[in-house]
């Protein structure tokens, strides 16, 4: 009973320490998410002085970091069991890759 | 002790995917959401394809304002952090923090559809009809889209709230919580895509 007892609060101070990390991982991640946002919004605020298609890609740049900063720590796709998840979202980003490619590449509109 | 299959929800870390359904659910939501990336991906192309066909309407250059657009970001970047504390405390089974942080959330969703509408009236008192050009339908498609995902979160996560003050944080409802926060950080994956691409290159033009 004792030995059952000290194991539960063994694991009981584990998940403690689990969550612990996990909130400093949720600040740091927003502090950048933030970082990232002003940087994009500052490239634009500059844009008289700095060349367009830099700031372009950029802020595009900006905003992919931004995004796998959201996907990994505040959608969990970091934790284990995410195998399907990751599937499901790359295939879906994959789709839309080719989408996009296609759209700004056909000849009759652009 | 009722029975042996009995077990205190408490020793559970990750009560969203301690049964089968729950599995199924988390799983399912993650398929949705592979969807949902097709939708606004399609959205993504049309409008980039079309965002300099203004015909005689005004352009994003000369609608657009940095201002705005950065408040609204920040507001639905706030709601994410929010949500994500809320399924922290789900996990610690502090169920009156989680539905502090749930509402939290929703009041920032409410505030973001506000800005949103009060922006696309004026664009409209601006002379951007939905069908003045192709760039003003494709526009208003793909933002009003992301508004529509905003507000139905927002209804969804207060439906969820009303009902956890019953039924507080089991087996059944931990799913239905942690999946309605995964809906609430896509859809601020879609702003980052939004704000980048229609507002900040829009600002930008060319």
């Amino acid at each position: 009973m004792d030995t059952a007892n000290r194991q539960s609060e063994m694991l009981d101070y584990i998940a403690k320490q689990r969550r612990k990390r996990d909130l400093q991982h949720y600040w740091v991640s927003f502090a950048l998410m933030i970082v990232f946002t002003v940087l994009a919004f500052l490239a634009v605020y500059f844009r008289k002085s700095i060349n367009d298609y830099l700031i372009a890609f950029f802020i595009v740049t900006m905003a992919v970091v931004q995004v796998i900063f959201q996907l990994y720590y505040f959608m969990h796709m970091k934790e284990k069991d995410h195998g399907f998840p990751a599937l499901f979202l790359y295939g879906g980003a994959v789709v839309v890759f080719v989408t996009v490619l296609s759209f700004v590449t056909i000849v009759w509109i652009s | 002790m009722s029975g042996a299959n009995h077990v205190d929800i408490r020793t559970l870390s990750h009560p969203e995917t301690a049964t089968l359904e729950g599995k199924n659910k988390f799983l399912g939501f993650w398929f949705f959401l592979g969807g949902e990336t097709v939708l606004f991906g399609t959205l993504f192309a049309t409008f980039i394809a079309l965002r300099n066909r203004v015909a005689t309407g005004p352009s994003s250059q000369e609608l657009f304002s940095l201002p705005l657009t950065f408040l609204s970001t920040i507001i639905l970047l706030v709601s994410s952090l929010t949500s994500v504390f809320a399924v922290l405390a789900m996990k610690e089974y502090k169920i009156r923090q989680m539905q502090l942080w749930f509402w939290l959330t929703v009041v920032l969703g409410l505030a973001f559809l506000g800005l949103e509408i009060t922006e696309f009236k004026e664009y409209v008192h601006e002379g951007l009809g939905y069908t003045t050009s192709a760039f003003s339908s494709s526009f208003y498609t793909l933002v009003g889209t992301h508004g529509c995902h905003v507000l139905f979160g927002v209804l969804w996560i207060s439906a969820l709230m009303i009902q956890s003050y019953k039924k507080g944080i089991t087996t059944v409802t931990a799913p239905k919580y942690y999946v309605s926060a995964l809906y609430w950080h896509f859809i601020d994956v879609v702003w980052v895509f939004i704000f980048t691409i229609v507002y900040l290159l829009g600002i930008l033009g060319g």
